[in-house]
């Protein structure tokens, strides 16, 4: 079968994705398109020299609405012969994007796809497109519907991680992102935001923060309310595990991941491709999954989805050198390490959307081309990217180098 | 004869007045429907006829519905049930919405006769769907009068549009309390919370609505929804505001109906989609919604359960009907402690004069004073007045002095559990009432027929169960001893129907009826907590059941040394048959610690200062450490539910339990059974003989044979037939 490579990956730095974010002034489809821009510039692709932009995205309307990914086309300097295609797998479009695209290109269609994401989350907030599985009251009982924050608590109680556990992971995300931004190692991927004049608005990830456990324990969960008094999604979350007394809430700002504002691009081709355009492929995408889960708990779907894009790789756990799991909460990569006994020094080495923030559409491409730039620096040859997924889903893609 | 009398006077104002002949109370039937359609159809056709009024010549309204209706739907569809509930239902709803667009020109909006409703009294159910069809409601001063939609309650949901209407009214927001919870106010309070339009004072009504027909002008009769540019109070479902308050609603609705009730569920979905509707649209979809809950076994088990068979027993469905009224007049209540007081209470806000007897004056004066203090917190609340309050405190005389009783027509003897104490009390009383007095005794496990061997007159003794609260639970347990005559049965129904609660009569054997379920319930929990089952899911367990308590929060309630007790009572009566050794050695090592329950603020579960449940006690996990296996919840449900539902087959077999209704709406009543399931024999049906056998006989295998599944069950299952085909009278 055709091999599917991954020639290059650029992003944007993360803004923080409020009014006082570095990348509130850019609209998403400017953002979309200088990333796609960057893209083809750094590989010298001009023509029709992709098949599509298969491009991330959550939060679909207002100005990331009607099909954005065609917009940032049409936006940016590729050629208008060149489609595009927004889709929505929540925290894991991005990765899913470059999965759809990898996966054409195994099948034969077409030669190479840029895939990725953006959410400008200041601009467009996260829940400004409503969505039945909240609202429609069947579905939300069939389903037992609860927030993403109440799913990451009840992670929490079910595997039994304090608030002391989550919030000492959230102090090493941390350290790990300021000694990796400190230490030069974004540089390969995040390229400077421009405004139309060629003049700098932003160059690196600026959500990294300082802190420490004292800091940490200041904060007030953030889903105690909504959980146990108004409206009372701890009930619902019981009537799921009844087994649980009640929901611990262990989650708070400061080791959930942050809201943010950025775009992702990665360039995907079989080796015709490359040979053709002159580039040298970095890695391959050996394998892919996708997953569907509890929806209550919501966010233990990297477990089952690791599992699955292992399987399809006729891989163990043990083959892998480095792992990203996006870090949508504490929990979530805790549950992870806790279920395959994971070697912490393999997971996360560079820090995540905990310390760097998490733009939702754009994230699953973020942390590919993390885990990639990472297994070169260190000279590793396998790495896994995976996701949790609103609504019970997970993702997740193997990658090796070539 | 007719249901709704039409007249039209000398102003043109056409009056449709709703007096069911030979009832005290209007409820609506097909037949009625069909009535008060035509009538309507002759009002807006004849040119003479300048508008309408709807009221009724009764001190009430209406009641509600007959819910036999819905029943006769669905068997005249044949095959096809829901099709007969959908259009039948439909007919409704194009009659209603004759009346709202009241032949005006659906473009102009112009040209529409007034239609009001005019309430004198209780207006509940349907008796309000049809006022919300009309463009005003008023209702007459009647402090007495309850307005509201209490379908709910029932296991469905306001289908006649009232659903689809109060939301477009008064907002999702502020319907909620009325559709969800079924809440029923005063006129006052119904029109300040924009149910209904006006209060008047009751004796200008008809002129007041009258006057309204003859000056309502075309703008007046237009309803919100019908004109133009009509927004969703508080917002449709996608607007920011209506979007939060929906998903607040379903998950609020999920967690505090445990998600077993489907009534609540699909009226959510039914405002939730009808809002994003055209009027009409929204009343067809509010339809589809209505049938699919009628059409869910849960439902129609609740309404014959707690609508249906509720109110035959309260109107005596199983009391011998030749005996005379035997309505109570003088009651003599033996022991002022908790239970004595509050059946003193409740038999004086009865009517019923009261004598109240402990041993000491200050007894029995402290019995009295709950009922003084309940009538503070109803003057508190303002559900009561201070010349109420003296009326009630009045009929009781508190007493140590047996010659007061002399002229009691009733005894009921509450004091001490303790036989010797009660047959004493029995024999002293005796002495002193009249030869037709009734004696009964409010015992909660001793044996009838044995406390009546120290009457004289055991024909005329007789077992009341309360439960309690007594001024709070609903059934009354009347149990026969052997001798027990059906005057006496007669005396102790008439006796609870005066004071308006629900009755089951069932004969003597241990626990009665209410009692021998919930202690194997209780015992099930408990045991399987020593098995290393985690608490937390056996408690889990039952709330997922419906349970308004699982079987551990119970026992901490009703007190483990209470349980002790009864154990040890048990096994002495049953010597080596006794089942329960498991169960002892949980709840026997629970004393020990101390843990007595919720009054000793320890238990199986932790209690904080003020006595606040807090959690689980993490004790118990060091005594009985959790098996590193745990069951599925089906399991522990099964377990929990068989364990009672068996004793009411059995209580059934062995003939304690003489009527099948007795059985659910006893459950329900007595120890809040699963409502949804409409009882536990209603539950067996809905499940079918056929899987009940299958689940006791797994059960059986593996946890031992108080899970044997009786011989009723096996053949029902070989029968493929169940207790309400085989059983109902």
């Amino acid at each position: 079968m055709t091999e599917a490579y991954i020639y290059d990956a650029v992003r944007t730095p993360r803004g923080k994705g409020k009014k006082d974010g570095t990348l509130h002034e850019v609209t998403a489809v400017r953002l979309s398109a200088i990333t796609l821009n960057e893209l083809a510039q750094r590989n010298n692709l001009s023509g029709h020299a992709v098949e599509d932009v298969i491009w991330g995205n959550v939060t679909q309307v207002g100005e990331q609405g009607a099909c954005l990914a065609r917009s940032a086309v049409l936006y940016s300097d590729l050629d208008e012969r060149i489609p595009g295609v927004s889709i929505n797998r929540f925290c894991a479009s991005g990765l899913e994007a470059v999965n759809m695209a990898a996966n054409q290109v195994k099948g034969g269609a077409g030669k190479a796809y840029i895939a990725g994401g953006v959410e400008s989350m200041s601009r467009v907030p996260m829940g400004m497109d409503g969505g039945a599985i909240a609202a429609d009251p069947h579905l939300a009982m069939k389903a037992y519907f609860v927030p993403q924050g109440i799913s990451a608590d009840i992670i929490a109680t079910e595997y039994g991680f304090s608030r002391d556990d989550c919030d000492a992971y959230a102090v090493e995300s941390q350290k790990r992102a300021a000694a990796a931004r400190a230490a030069g190692r974004f540089k390969g991927s995040v390229y400077t935001v421009r405004d139309q004049n060629g003049l700098a608005i932003m160059d690196e990830d600026e959500m990294i923060r300082e802190t420490t456990m004292q800091t940490l324990g200041g904060l007030n969960p953030s889903f105690k309310a909504m959980g146990e008094a108004m409206p009372g999604f701890d009930a619902v979350a019981l009537l799921k595990y009844p087994h649980l007394e009640r929901v611990n809430h262990v989650h708070h700002a400061g080791n959930s991941s942050g809201i943010a504002d950025g775009s992702a691009a990665v360039l995907i081709g079989n080796k015709e491709f490359g040979e053709e355009n002159g580039l040298k492929p970095r890695a391959r995408i050996r394998a892919t999954s996708k997953v569907g889960t509890d929806p209550t708990i919501m966010l233990t779907g990297p477990v089952p989805a690791t599992e699955r894009v292992l399987e399809a790789a006729g891989m163990s756990f043990g083959d892998i050198d480095l792992f990203e799991v996006n870090e949508a909460f504490a929990s979530v990569v805790l549950r992870f390490i806790q279920a395959f006994d994971a070697d912490t020094n393999k997971v996360n080495v560079n820090g995540g959307a905990i310390a760097m923030g998490h733009p939702l559409g754009a994230t699953g491409a973020m942390i590919l081309g993390a885990l990639l730039d990472e297994m070169e620096r260190s000279d590793k040859e396998t790495g896994l990217a995976t996701l949790c997924i609103g609504s019970g889903m997970g993702a997740a893609t193997i990658i090796e180098r070539v | 004869m007719a249901d709704f009398n039409y007249s039209v006077d000398a102003d043109g104002v056409a009056t449709i007045c709703w007096d069911l002949p030979g009832k005290s109370m209007n409820v609506l039937s097909m037949e009625g429907m069909h009535e008060l359609d035509a009538h309507i159809d002759t009002a807006l056709s004849d040119e003479a006829v300048k508008g309408v009024i709807i009221t009724s010549a009764k001190r009430d309204f209406a009641g509600g519905m007959d819910l036999n209706v819905i029943a006769k739907m669905k068997e005249s569809a044949g095959d096809t049930p829901a099709q007969g509930l959908f259009d039948g239902i439909m007919s409704m709803h194009k009659a209603l919405r004759k009346i709202e667009r009241a032949g005006m020109d659906p473009k102009t909006l112009k040209g529409g006769k007034p239609v009001i409703a005019a309430l004198p009294g209780i207006a509940l159910g349907i008796g309000l769907e049809i006022p919300l069809a009309c463009h005003r409601i008023i209702a007459a001063d009647n402090p007495k009068a309850k307005i509201g939609l209490p379908e709910i309650m029932v296991g469905i949901f306001p289908g006649a549009g009232g659903t689809t209407r109060l939301v477009r009214k008064i907002g999702a927001m502020a319907a909620a309390p009325f559709l969800l919870e079924g809440k029923t106010v005063s006129p006052d309070k119904a029109r300040a919370a924009g149910l209904i339009d006006e209060v008047v004072p009751a004796d200008e009504l008809q002129a007041r609505a009258k006057a309204w027909v003859l000056n309502a002008t075309d703008a007046d009769i237009v309803k919100p929804w019908d004109a133009k540019g009509f927004k969703m109070p508080g917002g449709a479902p996608y607007h920011p505001a209506g979007f939060q308050t929906f998903v607040g609603a379903a998950a609020m609705i999920h967690g505090k109906t445990n998600g077993v009730y489907p009534a609540a569920k699909a009226l959510l979905a039914a405002v939730y989609e009808g809002a994003m509707l055209p009027f009409d649209d929204a009343l067809r979809v509010e339809c589809r919604w209505f049938v699919n809950v009628l059409m869910n076994p849960s439902s129609a088990a609740m309404i014959r359960s707690l609508f249906i068979n509720k109110q035959a027993l309260e109107k005596g469905a199983v009391r011998p009907a030749d005996v005379p009224d035997q309505s109570v007049k003088k009651v003599g209540v033996l022991g002022a402690g908790m239970m004595g007081a509050g059946i003193a209470l409740v038999s004086a806000r009865a009517g019923i004069e009261v004598v109240l007897i402990d041993q000491n004056q200050e007894a029995a004066d402290k019995g009295k004073a709950y009922s003084a203090a309940y009538m503070d917190k109803g003057i508190a609340r303002k559900k009561a007045t201070a010349e109420k309050k003296e009326a009630l405190l009045n009929l009781i005389t508190a007493t140590t002095d047996l010659d007061a009783l002399k002229g009691c027509d009733l005894i009921v003897e509450a004091v001490f559990e303790d036989p010797d104490v009660k047959a004493e009390m029995t024999r002293k009383v005796e002495a002193v009432v009249g030869e037709d007095c009734i004696f009964a005794t409010n015992t909660s496990t001793l044996p009838i027929t044995e406390l009546a061997r120290a009457s004289v007159r055991a024909e005329q003794f007789i077992g009341i169960h309360f439960f309690s609260p007594v001024e709070k639970m609903m059934l009354v347990e009347i149990i026969k001893g052997r001798e027990t005559g059906d005057w006496a049965v007669a005396k102790a129904l008439d006796y609870v129907r005066q004071i308006r609660k629900t009755p089951i009569v069932v004969n003597d054997a241990r626990f009665f009826y209410a009692n021998r379920c919930i202690i194997p319930y209780i015992n099930e929990g408990i045991r399987m907590v020593g098995e290393g089952v985690a608490p937390a899911l056996v408690e889990g367990a039952a709330r997922l059941l419906g349970f308004p308590v699982g079987p551990l929060q119970l026992v901490d309630e009703t007190s483990i040394d209470l349980g002790v007790k009864i154990a040890k009572a048990t096994r002495a009566a049953m010597g080596d048959a006794y089942p329960d050794s498991a169960v002892d050695e949980v709840v026997f090592w629970m004393a020990d610690e101390g843990r007595l329950g919720r009054k000793a603020n320890a238990g199986f579960y932790d209690y904080d200062d003020k006595g606040k449940r807090s959690h689980l006690w993490e004790g118990l996990g060091e005594k009985y450490p959790q098996a590193a296996d745990q069951p599925g919840v089906t399991e522990v449900q099964h377990r929990l539910m068989m364990a009672q539902v068996l004793e009411a087959v059995r209580a059934k077999e062995e003939g304690v339990l003489m009527d099948i209704r007795e059985g659910d709406v006893g459950a329900i009543l007595g120890w809040g059974f699963a409502p949804w399931s409409g009882g536990p024999l209603s539950w067996l049906d809905m499940i079918g003989a056929e899987k009940a056998v299958e689940i006791c006989d797994g059960l059986t295998e593996k946890f031992g044979t108080r899970f044997t599944t009786p011989e009723t069950l096996r053949d029902m299952a070989a029968k493929g037939d169940g207790f309400y085909s085989r059983f109902a009278a």
